[in-house]
């Protein structure tokens, strides 16, 4: 079974979709961990379903819907750009109101149940060549962006109060890493859906910089990881009729345990003994 | 219009409502080193703001090398206050330094560019040692230094340092003032050293800015760290003492000024 699966074109479809949104996912999630803005991505995917659910409500293509709602909400909050526990209070609150507007949508929406538990679980291989293209426009836009970002994102991200001194955009860029991580959320949903976005934000970035202290370096490894999870989860769904998402997040977190474990012993203080 | 490297001319500060200091001038010299002292909230970062082109001035301008702060903001060398990094943070010593290097510019750096620049100061703050450790491992003393490194490493045309020594031992304190001493001294760059303690940059100190009750004063340390020019800025009795070579302030208004 698992073999004849993998000649489908709708397996080819969904392994690259896959491969595109884990790049994107594990891209920014370095600059994500290093913000401290894992809370920040939960609502902006969870306000993404809001957003899935009211277009539902209105007749319009929920990936729309999905992304406008991820849209405004990282447009606010880069806005905002509040600090620590005054942005987690505030996040949330509006949080909070956002699922109940998601709520009221969907017992207002007389369609079928399936598309809202696809948007909150992930539904990897429904994805069509239409939806792909569109996965990879919404990848490269991302891509670039962060590329054109990389060096004062890294260093407002890592190091503000110099970063601002230096000449650094900082509210500029709090502005466009919103941006680009409610695209990147709206991209992740359809893979992962609304609850697991985290799974290919923060933890491949998290193990990442178990095992590196290089910033580049650590990009790349969450690059991987999130693509080995993703890859590797569809595959397991294959053999194993459970859903995707479960198999990413697993493959994702166990990466994440033997990162936590190898890291505590190579980045001690030791360090400073090996030449470099 | 002056061709002093640090001109500031007729400044008013306000922080909402409230004056801060209104109307002061102060050219600074190639490699002196000012010292700001003043209470909590008298607006000594403020002052390091405004020389940034961050904080806009209410009258009055300010002039680095002839032009606008914000044009030659990215050759201004800042050093800031200690502060924890997260342990996991991927970023090592070298790559905190460099970010003084390039790090506000746009793109991803690639190769190792500036790699000399960044092992030179790396060496003269004597960080080479821990280049490559995590900065979240290193102790507050450490992180100092490479900020002295980050701060030097682009050869700025000015270095602004806002409270470098808190929560640093003594042995540290000493250690960073010595290397932006030595620098001044060398490249000719003034320096801008916000201090709750004026003690700890005494030996090295050109004059001092104190602000205080909305007001400052500005000389040599004999000229404004007196009883006199003190209990004029607080508008109270303020004893300035001298004991074993050591400055001690008693008895202004509030616990921002105590020096140990």
């Amino acid at each position: 079974m698992f073999i004849s699966l993998l000649s489908e074109h709708f397996i080819h479809t969904a392994l690259l979709a896959g491969a595109v949104v884990s790049i994107v996912c594990g891209a920014i999630g370095t600059f994500v961990v290093a913000r401290g803005l894992s809370f920040a991505v939960h609502a902006i995917s969870e306000l993404g379903f809001t957003g899935a659910a009211g277009a539902l409500v209105i007749g319009l293509d929920p990936v729309i819907g999905m992304m406008s709602g991820s849209l405004v909400v990282g447009f606010a909050l880069g806005l905002l750009s509040l600090r620590g526990n005054e942005r987690d209070t505030s996040i949330g609150a509006v949080l909070a109101f956002g699922l109940g507007l998601g709520v009221l949508f969907l017992s207002l929406y007389q369609g079928y149940a399936t598309e809202a538990t696809n948007l909150l679980f992930g539904s990897i291989v429904g994805v069509d060549d239409a939806q792909l293209r569109a996965l990879v426009i919404v990848a490269v836009v991302v891509i670039a962006g962060l590329a054109v970002v990389f060096r004062p994102l890294l260093f407002s991200s890592v190091d503000l109060e110099v970063a601002e001194a230096r000449g650094v955009p900082v509210r500029g860029l709090s502005v466009a890493i919103f941006l680009l991580l409610a695209l990147t959320t709206a991209e992740a949903i359809q893979v992962v859906g609304v609850l697991l976005v985290l799974t290919l934000v923060i933890t491949p970035a998290a193990a990442a910089q178990r095992l590196t202290a290089r910033p580049g370096v650590s990009v790349v490894l969450s690059i991987a990881i999130a693509f080995v999870s993703t890859e590797g989860g569809i595959l397991l769904s294959l053999e194993q009729p459970w859903p995707t998402s479960f198999f990413i997040s697993a493959i994702s977190f166990t990466i994440y345990l033997i990162a936590r474990a190898a890291g505590s012993r190579s980045r001690r203080r030791t360090a400073r003994l090996v030449p470099a | 219009m002056s061709d002093a490297p640090v001109s500031v001319q007729g400044l008013t500060v306000q922080a909402g409502s409230r004056v801060l200091w209104s109307g002061l001038d102060i050219e600074l010299e190639a490699g002196e080193l000012l010292a700001v002292l003043g209470p909590n909230g008298a607006g000594k970062t403020t002052f390091l703001r405004v020389l940034l082109g961050l904080t806009k001035p209410c009258a009055g301008c300010v002039r680095i090398d002839g032009s606008d702060p914000q044009r030659v903001r990215s050759q201004i060398g800042y050093v800031p206050q200690q502060r924890a990094f997260d342990p996991d943070l991927p970023l090592r010593a070298r790559d905190l330094v460099r970010l003084g290097v390039d790090g506000h510019r746009w793109g991803i750096p690639l190769g190792r560019g500036q790699g000399g620049a960044v092992d030179a100061a790396l060496a003269a703050v004597g960080a080479s040692g821990y280049a490559e450790v995590p900065v979240g491992l290193l102790s507050g003393g450490e992180q100092q230094r490479l900020r002295v490194a980050q701060a030097l490493v682009s050869q700025p045309r000015l270095v602004l340092a806002d409270e470098p020594l808190l929560s640093l031992d003594l042995a540290y304190q000493q250690t960073v003032v010595e290397l932006l001493d030595t620098h001044r001294k060398r490249a000719g760059t003034p320096v801008v050293f916000v201090t709750h303690d004026v003690n700890a940059v005494l030996p090295y100190v050109n004059r001092v800015l104190y602000l205080a009750g909305g007001s400052w004063a500005i000389g040599n340390v004999d000229e404004v760290m007196t009883s006199e020019t003190l209990s004029n800025l607080y508008q109270t009795d303020v004893d300035v003492l001298r004991v074993r070579g050591r400055i001690v302030v008693a008895g202004a208004p509030d616990g921002g000024s105590h020096h140990h």
